[in-house]
């Protein structure tokens, strides 16, 4: 930093982008060096474009997106804290009902938004509970993993047994397996000041070059929520907060006797891993105007970890795309086979790549580098002071 | 670390020492148990424990396989919860206090098997214990401090797995020493390594102890290494204090030798 001019350097572009990458990047982040941000920007850059260019694609899109969501939550929570959940799917459903009771008995656009916050939040405190006995109560390990997938499947059992008149939460009836229909479509906003109606509302654009074109707000809302959550984690886990989560997953008890409470780390990720799962499950909702309680079954709860383990548990980014990635084969396959396909999939991953794709990219790329510079340093992740 | 003054005419756990109540004065007794017992299941890993460090003392604890060394000192940092009985730190009882409780009093270990953090750098390694009391330049300085002191300048964004035996434990020796801990364990900081290595930690140890005052329980095997470094030895047999005395007096006891020999009619103890 030029001493004369401290004040002026520090406000200048070069300095504000800096800082930001000093928040952005960091050991426990793949991807620390400016051609990782320029790819990053070509890949949303596509995305964005995704539902201009192949009009009307951007509804399956939108839900590969929501998906993301759900990955990223369990990337987070398994990958940083060492915490294997099995049933990030309790918090996604959970967020999914929470938003279809409340939007369809406030279906007006401040009912509908405060609905988001209460999914969002409910994904969050149903995490914090459950976290809160398992981990305050010594349970560790496969036994998490346990009870996180009993969770959903209790859930499943509980949600198939709704279906009659006295499962009605006011004007919401929770309606078994023929699930929750009825929701108010996807508004946002004040009552009386502005909203914006997100689902259901395409409209023609007309883009020099390529015409009339139709435009999903649905599915920019969630790609905006998706990477605003993507770089916020990579804020968090490149903090003092993310170093101490890395030391647990490595060891506990060693992180334990450095001072660290470590049940309340384990308990604040979790939860921000809930609420992250519930935000995904309401927007899941939104998009179908429906819930039903097959979010809960096992299925379900063993797709988050076939992506995360594809894509690589270590890396935010591989379980965004290992969840895109995988969401689209297996809509492109369809039925039984998609399954086969998975969990081919999955096996695969564990045999011969069991760091997960993204990670191997990232080591290969470093050694290649390495090799590159011929024994110099492979331009490794830059140190980082969040202070 | 440790500030006991201020709470103790708040503080209801404090109590006097049994040295204190002996002589009717205050003592240096840094940590006690009184009659400390870990039972696993039917067995017996320590039986009614009555053991003191001194402020400041260079105390080796140590005994045949079995014995209860580890388990002693795995109630003393709380990571096993005792049986029965109490422990008393600085003249508080913290036998109810969490592990990371008690490392915010001022009681700090490093593990038999190196414990550092294999996939993080040796910077990362050294900041994580600094990082919750020390911020930006003075974060850095106190980071860079302990690499130094493990000896492993150059090596700062070298991954901890890659280090030697040796180093990963001078490593992990300046993590727990960064915390500023009035108590250090230590439980066989020098199993496996080489001759130099050994004296390296021997010094690491005594430097440490005669220069910033941290006293030290120190698990061993290799009594000269304990020769080298203790003020005070306890000889632990079958959960209980056998001995304890200066190592000439150890090593020139029969029964010690006995039972480490396992002719002693009483050594054929198993446990922890």
């Amino acid at each position: 930093m030029a001493a004369e001019s401290p004040a002026a350097d520090s406000r200048s572009a070069p300095a504000a982008i800096a800082r930001l990458r000093n928040r952005l990047e960091g050991p426990n982040t793949i991807g620390n060096s400016r051609w990782f941000w320029v790819g990053f920007a070509l890949v949303l850059a596509v995305l964005v474009a995704i539902p201009i260019v192949g009009s009307g694609t951007g509804g399956q899109f939108s839900l590969f997106l929501v998906l993301g969501l759900l990955g990223l939550s369990l990337s987070f929570v398994w990958g940083y804290a060492g915490i294997l959940s099995f049933g990030q799917t309790v918090f996604f459903g959970v967020g999914a009902y929470t938003f279809g009771v409340v939007s369809i008995n406030f279906p007006s656009p401040t009912g509908i938004t405060g609905a988001v916050v209460a999914g969002t939040v409910a994904g969050a405190g149903l995490a914090a509970l459950l976290g809160y006995f398992m981990f305050y109560g010594g349970v560790r390990d496969v036994y998490v993993t346990i009870i996180t997938l009993v969770s959903t499947l209790v859930a499943l059992t509980f949600m198939a047994q709704t279906a009659g008149s006295e499962w009605t939460i006011g004007e919401a009836a929770l309606g078994g397996f023929n699930g929750m229909p009825g929701m108010p479509l996807f508004t946002l906003g004040i009552e009386g000041l502005f909203s914006f109606q997100f689902v259901y509302n395409e409209y023609e654009v007309f883009i020099p070059l390529l015409g009339t074109r139709v435009f999903d707000p649905f599915y920019y809302l969630v790609l905006v929520l998706l990477v605003a959550a993507y770089l916020g984690l990579r804020v968090l886990v490149n903090m003092d907060f993310g170093r101490v989560l890395v030391a647990i997953r490595e060891d506990e008890d060693r992180t334990m006797m450095f001072g660290y409470d470590v049940e309340r780390a384990k308990l604040v990720a979790f939860t921000i891993g809930g609420g992250l799962a519930g935000l995904s499950g309401v927007l899941y909702a939104a998009r179908n105007v429906y819930i039903d309680p097959s979010v809960f079954e096992l299925y379900f709860a063993t797709l988050p970890v076939v992506w995360v383990s594809v894509g690589g548990r270590k890396s935010l980014l591989g379980a965004v795309a290992a969840t895109i990635a995988v969401e689209y084969l297996r809509l492109s396959l369809g039925g039984e086979f998609a399954l086969v396909a998975v969990g081919a999939l999955l096996l695969l991953s564990i045999l011969f790549l069991p760091g997960g794709v993204v990670p191997w990219v990232d080591g290969k790329i470093a050694r290649s580098r390495l090799v590159a510079s011929d024994g110099d340093s492979p331009g490794g992740p830059a140190e980082v002071s969040d202070s | 670390m440790s500030d006991s003054t201020s709470q103790e005419s708040l503080d209801p756990n404090v109590r006097q020492t049994a040295a204190e109540i002996a002589t009717g004065d205050r003592t240096d007794t840094l940590l006690q148990t009184d009659e400390l017992v870990k039972t696993f299941g039917g067995f017996t890993a320590t039986d009614s424990v009555d053991f003191s460090v001194e402020a400041g003392e260079l105390r080796c604890l140590i005994g045949p396989n079995g014995a209860g060394k580890s388990t002693l000192l795995k109630l003393i940092t709380g990571t096993l919860s005792a049986t029965d009985g109490s422990v008393y730190y600085d003249g508080h009882e913290i036998t109810e206090l969490a592990p990371n409780e008690r490392v915010s009093r001022g009681i700090s270990m490093k593990f038999q098997v190196p414990s550092v953090y294999g996939d993080l750098s040796v910077r990362e390694n050294a900041r994580l214990p600094i990082q919750q009391f020390a911020d930006g330049d003075e974060r850095e300085r106190r980071v860079q401090a302990a690499i130094d002191a493990a000896g492993l300048t150059g090596h700062e964004d070298d991954e901890a797995s890659t280090l030697s035996h040796g180093q990963q434990q001078q490593l992990e020796i300046s993590m727990a020493a960064s915390l500023e801990p009035d108590l250090l364990l230590l439980d066989e900081p020098v199993a496996g390594l080489s001759v130099d290595e050994r004296a390296e930690i021997a010094d690491r140890i005594t430097t440490l102890n005669r220069e910033e005052g941290i006293a030290f329980i120190v698990i061993e095997h290799d009594t000269d290494f304990v020769a080298e470094i203790a003020d005070k030895v306890t000889v632990l047999h079958k959960g209980d204090i056998f001995r304890e005395g200066s190592i000439e007096e150890i090593e020139s006891d029969p029964a010690v030798k006995r039972i480490y020999l396992g002719t002693d009619e009483d050594s054929g103890g198993d446990g922890q």
